[in-house]
């Protein structure tokens, strides 16, 4: 029993369209599933928190008639429970309302406790109590270039946060707006952009306004993010002072998926799409691509996906888990659920025919706290 | 003194301890936002399912005075007077 005790399990937790359903896995290749939990409310956002004794995992919940809130749950799923003011609630002189919670980020693990929220309309949220009451980010939502950022397609929202080991700095990213960094832990802002094309815009180069989808932190490099951004994939080595293109060696500049390596620098995994006007996988071929040079080169990974494939993926449809080798996961607007257990050399379907994909997270759990119903026979 | 009623979908009733109808005592005439306020302050978690933090009726949440849906009358101005029946219905939305 001692080594079942140790042993390691996988949780894959899906977010879509009509609810959210949660994957277990010893291997990374055969999937349970249970759900659907919260049946017709969409799941946007996602935060499995793992740094405490038991894996918590924090859901972004958005119903059509009944509205956002954020709910936790202690057991994998077993119960839930929604603060009863609110998790995040706008305060009253904002004169704003909740509409959609779009990022939860667990903070490092020297930061027990702490975690961040990104919000529509534009704003962003730390808790300090593991997620369950959240404060608004006043010198964000103060911001003086507040009233010039825009609504993407879909939605106007702070929808990627990266808080670096020191806590000090803060680089978010919205639609419409663009990078915005903080180098006092969030009490200020600035944009961001310089090198990031707005070629929706009257001026291209324009300090802010730029619709960049999504940005993710270098395991190791100080300083260096990614960005794939509305039209172009970009990195930095200076924390957001200028971008540069990395998109040579891809089929296209265009997706809404980063996600970086956890550990080794150099690495992150894109998703392209052919284009702003044609929202598919270029010639209807989905397929990863994988830097490990710090965007000088990609390589294309398609190995057990389908043949042709006419969905898209979305900005939170990805994720990585911390295992060695890192596994990779995303899902489609098709309701198609993919993993790879070898850093996107080789996938497997987890699941098809869900509701659209909207946000994925993984986590690496003991098998102790996996509930013995959710364990395949 | 007439109690004024509100029934809830069954949806919702999880949210009010399983109730599906839930009183507030009226000496006279009340907004609906009002007995919104009555009939939801032991129950944040119903408030914040019907109207969000500034206060507005979320907007395909529906409320009949007298068979009148009160978006068609006076909003959470709308007065509702002892005895009478206030529903709460979704409205027919998404796909």
């Amino acid at each position: 029993m001692g080594t079942m005790a140790n042993a390691e399990s996988y949780i894959l937790a899906i977010g879509t369209k009509k609810g959210l359903w949660l994957a277990h896995s010893t291997d990374r290749k055969e999937w349970s599933l249970n759900g659907p939990h919260f049946l017709m409310s969409e799941i946007p956002s996602i935060g499995i928190d793992t740094r405490g004794d038991s894996p918590r995992i924090m859901v972004g919940v958005r119903s059509e008639h009944w509205g956002p809130t954020v709910a936790h749950s202690d057991d994998l799923g077993a119960t839930w429970t929604e603060p009863e003011q609110g998790a995040i609630s706008f305060p009253e002189d904002t004169e704003a309302a909740l509409e959609r919670v779009w990022q939860i980020y667990p903070d490092a693990e020297s930061r027990p406790g702490v975690v961040w929220a990104g919000c529509e309309p534009i704003s962003v949220w730390k808790s300090t109590d593991g997620g369950e009451h959240f404060e608004l980010n006043r010198g964000l939502w103060d911001h003086p270039h507040r009233s010039e950022w825009g609504a993407g397609y879909g939605g106007a929202a702070a929808h990627s946060i990266v808080v670096d080991p020191s806590g000090e700095k803060v680089h978010i990213a919205m639609s419409t707006g663009g990078v915005y960094r903080s180098l006092d832990g969030g009490t200020s802002w600035e944009a961001r952009n310089k090198g990031i094309s707005a070629y929706f815009m009257p001026d291209p180069n324009p300090e802010f306004g730029q619709c960049v989808h999504k940005i993710a932190a270098d395991a190791a490099v100080d300083g260096r993010l990614y960005a794939q951004n509305h039209h172009g994939v970009y990195r930095t080595d200076d924390d957001g002072e200028n971008w540069e293109s990395i998109a040579e060696g891809l089929p296209a500049d265009f997706g809404f998926v980063m996600l970086t390596h956890p550990r080794r620098s150099g690495t992150a995994w894109v998703v392209p799409l052919k284009a702003d006007g044609e929202r598919i996988p270029p010639d209807g071929r989905l397929a990863v691509h994988r830097t490990d040079d710090a965007g000088r080169s990609w390589k294309r990974l398609e190995t057990g996906l389908p043949d042709h494939e006419y969905n898209s993926v979305l900005r939170d449809a990805a994720s990585v888990d911390t295992a060695e080798p890192v596994g990779v996961y995303f899902g489609t607007r098709g309701g198609a659920v993919y993993a790879s257990a070898d850093e996107g050399e080789s996938f497997t379907e987890v699941v098809s025919h869900l509701p659209d994909v909207l946000c994925v997270r993984a986590a690496v759990v003991s098998d102790a706290v996996v509930p013995a119903a959710s364990v395949p026979a | 003194m007439a109690d004024i009623t509100v029934v809830l979908p069954s949806v919702l009733q999880p949210l009010a301890g399983g109730q599906s109808v839930l009183t507030a005592p009226a000496g006279g005439a009340v907004t609906v936002g009002a007995l919104l306020d009555a009939v939801t302050g032991d129950y944040p978690v119903l408030a914040r399912r019907l109207r969000d933090e500034t206060g507005t009726l979320r907007r395909y949440v529906n409320i009949y005075v007298n068979g009148e849906e009160i978006r068609r009358l006076k909003g959470l101005e709308t007065e509702v007077a002892a005895g009478q029946e206030v529903l709460i219905i979704q409205s027919v939305a998404g796909g």
